[in-house]
């Protein structure tokens, strides 16, 4: 994608179109607030990504000097079960509305969601109150009955990965490594996946909207990586709500990640990154069933491509050790990325516990190659 | 009484997701269900804007709205600014509020998510726990998840979560205050009423198929879940 940079096609410079694309590139963009977050934590991420989220407040606090705060007191915001048809829309509704009455007392006005589903939930909720304002005021008086909260509506509202973008200069200052491989000199080949609710339901919440999402391509331009663009870039990764939630139902969510699969191979990815903690853990874990059920592995030599999120990326090409940011809990082996970044690692450190001991080691899987 | 049509249109959902369906398709050439069953949301747009009583109770009681995933890539494409997603949702609802969804294989499940998405909201203030999270129930979860599961004590620590602990963090335990909070917004704006709903629904459809009913994941749960 073209930021509305210079470009050359037919040997002819068109400069003159440079300032009329970045005006139209300009009403893609949205405000994203410069300091002071109050974090909404994911389901998802908590579980299976453990330490992404407390290092995205890492790199906020100790390498960008800025303050975000983990409210004890937050919750869900209920969107997995609100996207399974099992509650009422007035139900999740109120659960926002306790979110933001949280974050008014604890003192902030700048919502920072670390969940896509919990990202477009909260955009439904604010355009629902906008468009009916009875629900509104309905929502004010069940907050108030069930809990005696009252809320305001945050000034700001972003997911967690607009504010890497946003700092993706800065970061890229700091970085220690670089999305290029140690050997080659070649950028690295990076897929980048955008959950659909990040941008597809309201566009105009998103950095690049629907039609040019940006928020991740942005971090791959930025870091020396290089995009790939294949048919299926933009195909849901088959999460389904409900249709991953039953055992009966997962060959939904496994079909539509094998879609993506199959369509970005012919490109060689080296690594793919996601903001979406479904996808995320979706594209690291469909790669082992697809191993082990169809004898089918991406990426090279058998390893499968690791699927890493913004932060787990950017704290990796600023240094971070692997073991102390999670990646050893992904299930597609990060080493051969790690060896590609030219990173130094401690082999021995990656199975130990809070007090080095040794935990042994995950079995392995019959098909998919693990270190 | 109201009709079926009537009720969907109580839901704002439904008045926004339902303008002018011309039929063309966009919604269904982009739809991640449609790609992978016979789930055409075209179709159901199509029929719903029929207003036939009988084609809607039929729907209600039939799999074809379940099958969905709530991507809602529908909304970006409908050149008309309908949104097949949001009118499947209030179908999903409606289905609930009358007992048809007991009348599908697809629909039935919905017990299975109650009892475990919906009852970890209110004991865990999540969706998703790790405890709950075992590799029998979840087995694409794979042997690193088996691993980091075994031991997650000490890994969760190492990785500066704040598991089973009093204070902020990933995985602590959310406080009592905060569960209260939520059960009482769930009783207030018909979260619970809606459990409650799917349960006594539900216990029905297990006698007639004489599957044992009791709670959490008993022989009915298990059926709905695995097959």
């Amino acid at each position: 994608m073209s930021t509305g940079d210079t470009f050359i096609t037919n040997n002819i410079r068109h400069t003159e179109m440079k300032s009329g694309k970045n005006e139209i590139w300009m009403a893609y963009q949205k405000e994203i607030a410069d300091d002071h977050y109050y974090l909404a934590r994911s389901c998802i991420r908590q579980n299976i990504f453990p330490a992404a989220e407390d290092l995205l407040m890492k790199i906020l606090r100790d390498d960008l000097g800025r303050e975000i705060y983990d409210d004890e007191r937050q919750t869900t915001c209920s969107g997995i079960a609100y996207h399974s048809g099992l509650l009422p829309m007035e139900t999740t509704m109120t659960v926002v509305a306790r979110q933001f009455a949280l974050m008014n007392e604890a003192g902030y006005e700048n919502f920072v969601v670390s969940c896509v589903t919990s990202f477009g939930i909260y955009a439904e909720m604010l355009e629902t109150w906008k468009h009916f304002p009875e629900t509104l005021k309905n929502t004010r008086e069940a907050l108030l009955r069930a809990t005696g909260k009252t809320f305001t509506i945050p000034a700001n509202i972003v997911h967690a990965s607009d504010i890497i973008y946003k700092f993706r200069k800065e970061i890229g200052e700091k970085l220690k490594y670089r999305l290029v491989n140690a050997q080659t000199g070649k950028p690295l080949k990076v897929v980048e996946h955008i959950g659909c609710h990040y941008a597809k339901i309201f566009p105009s919440y998103g950095v690049g909207g629907a039609e040019y999402p940006y928020v991740l391509a942005g971090l791959i331009d930025e870091w020396g990586g290089e995009q790939v663009d294949y048919p299926e870039r933009r195909h849901c990764c088959g999460f389904g709500f409900r249709q991953y939630l039953l055992k009966s139902n997962r060959g939904y969510s496994v079909t539509n990640s094998k879609i993506k699969f199959d369509s970005m191979e012919p490109y060689k990815p080296d690594l793919i990154i996601a903001n979406c903690p479904g996808c995320t853990f979706f594209l690291d874990r469909w790669q082992y069933v697809i191993a082990e059920q169809e004898g089918k592995t991406y990426g090279e030599n058998g390893y499968g491509i690791p699927v890493l999120t913004y932060e787990e990326i950017a704290g990796l090409l600023l240094g971070y050790d692997p073991w102390d940011i999670g990646l050893q809990v992904h299930q597609v082996s990060a080493e051969p990325l790690l060896d590609k970044l030219g990173i130094i690692y401690d082999p021995e450190s990656k199975y130990r516990g809070y007090k080095g001991e040794d935990l042994g080691k995950p079995e392995k899987p019959h098909v998919l190659k693990t270190i | 009484m109201p009709t079926l049509y009537e009720e969907l249109e109580k839901d704002i959902r439904f008045r926004e997701g339902l303008k002018a369906c011309l039929n063309c398709g966009v919604c269904t050439a982009i739809c991640p269900a449609a790609a992978v069953s016979d789930y055409d949301p075209r179709q159901v747009v199509n029929l719903v804007q029929e207003r036939n009583e009988s084609e809607l109770e039929n729907l209600l009681k039939g799999d074809l709205i379940w099958k969905c995933g709530e991507c809602l890539s529908c909304k970006t494409r409908c050149p008309r600014g309908n949104v097949p997603c949001y009118i499947i949702q209030a179908l999903r609802g409606l289905s609930i509020e009358k007992g048809f969804f007991i009348e599908s294989e697809q629909g039935r499940k919905q017990l299975a998510i109650k009892r475990t998405v919906g009852d970890h909201i209110l004991k865990y203030g999540y969706c998703v726990y790790i405890d709950e999270v075992d590799n029998e129930t979840y087995p694409e979860q794979g042997p690193v998840w088996k691993w980091m599961r075994e031991n997650r004590v000490s890994m969760l620590k190492r990785l500066g979560a704040s598991y089973r602990e009093n204070r902020s963090g990933a995985l602590r335990n959310t406080n009592k205050e905060s569960l209260k909070d939520l059960k009482k917004i769930f009783d207030e704006t018909g979260g619970t009423a809606r459990f409650e709903k799917i349960e006594k629904y539900s216990s029905e459809m297990a006698k007639k198929m004489n599957k044992e009913f009791s709670e959490e994941k008993d022989e009915y749960w298990r059926y709905l879940y695995n097959e």
